[in-house]
């Protein structure tokens, strides 16, 4: 029999103390029970022998000392599970919030989610081409992979999100694709931007959406990306789905874990955020990937915003740790009228290297790519130095370079929102800006690769 | 078996009662899934306990139970090919027994146990046996002779041994010891946190020999000694590790994997078995021991990865084998201490990490070193750590208290690796204080011309980035005719010397044969240049004009089959002369 308490002792924030516990266990479901009949879910944060420190997801206003009864559920924070979830729409705490009535579940699977044993692991190497020239080109997405969006407030992250969402496809393949969309403390707005985009294409019966919004509880957020993750984990690797996971905005989940922390009173680590922090997001970040065996595969995508565009910040900085790769938005590059206004130079892909080349996207791609980054950061320098010494006094190759980079932004990295570029298109943009430079200047590139696609335009 | 109480929970901490027995570090079993733990701090009534798996699920009043040994590592033939989570249990065993996910409580012995192995005798019945001491062999794997060692506690006289074929649990000599017989076995336990014994350390007197270009020439790491390499993410920590792990000349490498990123490890497992050691020919794997916890596996098991991955290390060692370490990531496994420490609600020193950072740091690439074992062979432990520091800010607590301690230090540069300029290692913030033994070596090895060499050239990178200032505040113009040449030299050894691609099958090892060829062109066109243009008033234009020069960019492409056609200084000598001749015939 589940045991009813009514010993609440001190509420803070959104932390809360119940005493005389006599059993619950670390990570248990809690429910609270409201005199008005509400019922709030929260978890065990500690369990101590005689009581027990408990978060609530929804807030604890309108909680009373006296009057509020608490019962431990016996198991931890579950989803309900079926093949019937796809195309259905959840709030950030699992419960479906659109018209289709509650799921009938074939299995309930609690939220935490086991680690993936690292050697049953299979290594992402699968191409994916997103149709746009400065990820398939230069930090080329692989299925499998998390790969982070690094935006600031007013950039176009969602709409390149979408794009990819819309365009993403393993050459050569027709396979179950879904897409699992978290959205994490965004604005109604943005939210139905992703829901409208995802139904235009016809992708949002193969979606499933877990919102949480602005306006939703805060503690909740904690808790919106995992249930994302464990619907993720069940479509690939039980459905053999091919899962495309967008996470939006994952400041507000750090922030809502800073929210507990403090309320806590934990030692704060950088910026008041806990120390825990690089752990806490790789339990999310690491669900992700592919399994030896299973057809299915969960690939990431999580959006977040920099505070103040700076790529320090904690929450960029633990990402890009734990992260393979991102890709880095440039406001001077939007300002410019670019889109998508990815700077590629700090972008970067780690697992691109087993994903393209010969047999894969084009024999030439790795060397191609390695020229075109060394060329672009070096006619980058020439504008800074452009901007204090005047054109001038540049040298006439330094011009060159000049004109490569400014080429570059506007032929390689601009491009339509629907314009979906094949790699071929990509990689001979690619060759077309190199021929602004001598061929002396491309150190990168192997004497075969010049002589076949430098030197004959257009075979 | 003696067990307490759970009291409380809080994350990976767990505090039990009722233990009067617990020893500090004693190994415990808690609640009814068996969770492994370690005792971390002692009181009179109360026991703190780290959990080196998830906590979720456990509740106060569960059973905790004593184990009675510290942390150990279980030590024998089987260790070579596998791969272990932080606490060694093998995590092909569970993948096999349980799935692809990794769950709680899971009881793996390290090594097969019904395995058998052939079992070499050195010593005959009537030998001395010391500590230490070789008794005999197991050719493990094709590279390894897996040599058998007397225990630490075993002294006495030698009354059978038996060739043939045992499992680590079968006995295989018999040692009369203070009157009692005792038996040895293939394997033997020790714990981590306890270095192993030595007849004494010895001063590193020879490089590790890696194959990438900047690290050889400039800023190489003994045999024996100690590296860091820090650097912001995407800076290529984990590719120049894995370069390491791949290329060095360790006749075993131990790769920790502590706290960072699944794929990686799984790059290693997938990669490696296919790679070949350049010295034996044979596969990597096959001298390769991997330790993971990976970032989302329990935190407290990555305190213990370190600890685990250098005892298996330090194991070898005592073979008298040269062994080299990767740890990637240091700072995960300080992160494991700050949380820890956290919870226990200890006093915080910098930046939330305890007091203790810096001695722990310390004691562990203390454990590296060149040793004479105690059966007087020469052993090795080379020991490399890369940072993660927040924001690539190299003031933070874990890069200071590595600095203090390590000998080489990897600087590396996002600016370089936005330009992919790999390995990313900052030429001029860089340093190692192993320049003495390198430049000896390979001055007898290789070539006597190799410190004179390597000094021209890191003085050009200097005197380059002296030049660059200038550059950005006045332009290119206001430079003379010589400062030009040293610009254009610099810039080709940056491209053609000192970027090196890890994913070429050509570029990704160099020889020290190689390295001294591709350098010393160059060199010899700086010299020819600058006599040129010094003599004769060639223009630096015309000079870097010569075909000859694509070709020195081209070197790294050679096999190293074809080591003859790396070496240009003849034909960069020539081409620069009939310039020269030809200037003064149209003068």
């Amino acid at each position: 029999m589940i045991k009813e308490y009514k010993s609440l002792t001190d509420v803070a924030g959104p932390i809360i103390i119940i005493e005389g516990v006599e059993e619950c266990s670390f990570g248990e479901l809690v429910e609270v029970y409201l005199p008005d009949g509400t019922i709030r879910k929260g978890e065990v944060l500690e369990a101590h022998k005689n009581h027990a420190l408990v978060q609530l997801f929804e807030g604890t206003s309108d909680l009373n000392i006296a009057s509020t009864r608490i019962r431990f559920k016996g198991k931890p924070i579950e989803i309900n599970l079926s093949p019937d979830i796809i195309g259905r729409i959840f709030n950030g705490f699992g419960k479906p919030i659109d018209q289709g009535g509650p799921i009938i579940s074939e299995k309930s699977v609690s939220i935490i989610g086991n680690p993936i044993n690292p050697y049953s692991r299979d290594y992402p190497s699968e191409f994916i081409q997103t149709g746009i020239s400065s990820i398939d080109g230069l930090n080329t997405l692989v299925r499998g992979q998390k790969l982070p969006i690094f935006s600031g407030a007013g950039l176009p992250h969602n709409e390149i999100a979408l794009q990819i969402a819309r365009q993403a496809k393993v050459l050569g393949k027709e396979e179950k694709f879904a897409v699992v969309f978290g959205a994490i403390g965004v604005t109604f707005e943005e939210s139905n931007t992703f829901i409208e985009s995802l139904r235009e294409s016809g992708a949002l019966e193969r979606s499933v959406l877990f919102i949480n919004l602005a306006s939703d509880p805060v503690i909740e957020r904690i808790s919106t990306p995992r249930f994302a993750l464990t619907t993720a984990e069940y479509l690939a690797f039980e459905l053999d789905i091919q899962v495309l996971v967008i996470l939006t905005d994952m400041t507000n989940y750090c922030e809502a874990l800073r929210e507990v922390s403090a309320a806590r009173k934990e030692i704060p680590g950088r910026r008041g955020y806990p120390g825990y922090m690089y752990t806490n997001l790789a339990t999310i970040y690491e669900r992700c990937g592919r399994i030896k065996g299973k057809k299915g595969s969960i690939t990431m995508m999580p959006i977040l915003t920099m505070p103040d565009d700076d790529k320090t910040h904690p929450i960029p900085d633990l990402s890009g740790y734990i992260t393979e790769g991102q890709i880095l938005l440039s406001r001077p590059l939007h300002a410019k009228g670019i889109y998508p206004c990815v700077d590629v130079l700090p972008s970067l892909s780690r697992l691109k290297d087993k994903g393209i080349g010969a047999g894969k996207t084009r024999e030439d791609h790795a060397n191609l790519m390695n020229q075109l980054f060394s060329a672009y950061a070096k006619g980058r320098e020439v504008q800074e130095l452009a901007v204090i010494l005047g054109e001038s006094a540049l040298t006439d190759l330094d011009k060159l370079y000049m004109k490569f980079a400014n080429e570059f932004e506007e032929k390689y990295v601009k491009q339509g929102s629907y314009e979906n570029r094949t790699i071929e298109e990509t990689m001979d943009i690619g060759w077309d800006l190199l021929r602004i430079l001598p061929v002396h200047e491309l150190t990168r590139v192997r004497e075969e690769f010049i002589e076949k696609y430098y030197k004959k335009p257009g075979a | 078996m003696t067990n307490g109480k759970i009291v409380s929970i809080s994350g990976p901490l767990v505090i039990a009662e009722a233990l009067p027995e617990a020893k500090m570090y004693e190994v415990v079993r808690i609640g009814r899934d068996k969770l492994f733990g370690e005792i971390i701090e002692l009181h009179k009534q109360l026991v703190y306990i780290q959990c080196y798996e998830e906590t979720q699920g456990l509740h106060p009043g569960e059973e905790v139970f004593l184990q009675k040994e510290q942390l150990s590592v279980e030590l024998g033939p089987g260790l070579i090919g596998s791969i272990y989570d932080g606490i060694q249990r093998p995590l092909d065993f569970i993948y096999k027994q349980y799935g692809d996910f990794i769950p709680k409580g899971v009881d793996a012995n390290p090594l097969p146990i019904d395995k058998s192995w052939q079992f070499t005798p050195l010593l005959k019945p009537g030998d001395t046996v010391t500590p230490g001491k070789k008794i005999g062999f197991v050719q493990e794997t094709e590279s390894v002779k897996h040599f058998i060692l007397a225990p630490y506690d075993c002294e006495g006289t030698l009354q059978s041994i038996q060739a043939g074929s045992f499992t680590i649990r079968q006995s295989i000599a018999q040692v009369k010891q203070d009157d009692k017989v005792r038996d040895l076995f293939l394997s033997q336990t020790w714990p981590v946190r306890k270095s192993r014994p030595y007849l004494n350390k010895l001063v590193p007197d020879e490089p590790l020999i890696t194959g990438q270009r900047v690290i050889d020439m400039f800023f190489p790491v003994a045999n024996g000694g100690t590296a860091c390499v820090p650097g912001p993410f995407g800076s290529g920590k984990t590719v120049i590790q894995h370069q390491l792990a791949k290329w060095a000349t360790a006749d075993i490498i131990v790769y920790v994997g502590c706290g960072e990123r699944g794929n990686e490890m799984t790059d290693v497992l997938m990669e490696f078995p296919h790679l070949k050691d350049p010295k034996t020919g044979r596969s990597l794997m096959e001298k390769t021991v991997l330790i993971a916890n990976t970032s989302n596996m329990p935190v407290a098991a990555r305190e213990a990865s370190v600890f685990s991955g250098i005892t298996i290390a330090e194991y070898f060692r005592d073979m008298g084998y040269r062994v080299a370490l990767m740890a990637d990531s240091t700072s995960r496994w300080a992160e494991a201490m700050r949380e820890i420490s956290g919870r226990l609600e200890e006093m915080p020193g910098e930046e939330g990490y305890p007091a203790y950072l810096s001695s722990r740091i310390a004691s562990f690439y203390e454990r590296s070193g060149k040793i004479k074992t105690l059966d007087n062979d020469i052993g090795s432990l080379s020991v490399i750590g890369a940072v993660s520091p927040p924001g690539g800010d190299l003031s933070e607590p874990v890069v200071q208290s590595t600095l203090r301690v390590v000998k080489v230090f990897w600087s590396l540069e996002d600016k370089l690796a936005y330009a992919r300029h790999f390995p990313a290692i900052h030429w001029l913030n860089s340093y190692t204080l192993y320049q003495k033994i390198s430049d000896a070596y390979y001055a007898k090895n290789v070539d006597p011309a190799w410190p004179t060499i390597r000094e021209t050239a890191m003085s050009l990178l200097q005197k380059e980035n002296e030049l660059q200032e200038i550059v950005r505040l006045v332009g290119t113009d206001a430079l003379s005719e010589a400062e030009k040449l040293i610009m254009e030299i610099s810039k080709s050894i940056k491209e053609d010397f000192l970027h090196q691609n890890a994913f070429d099958d050509i570029d990704t090892f160099t020889s020290a044969k190689k390295q001294f060829f591709m350098l010393r062109n160059i060199i010899t066109y700086y010299q020819e240049g600058f006599e040129a243009l010094k003599q004769k008033n060639i223009l630096t234009e015309f000079l870097m004009k010569l075909p000859v020069r694509e070709k020195i960019g081209r070197v790294k492409y050679i096999p190293e089959t074809e080591l003859d056609q790396c070496d240009l200084s003849d034909e960069i000598r020539e081409a620069i002369r009939n310039i020269s001749q030809m200037s003064e015939v149209s003068a």
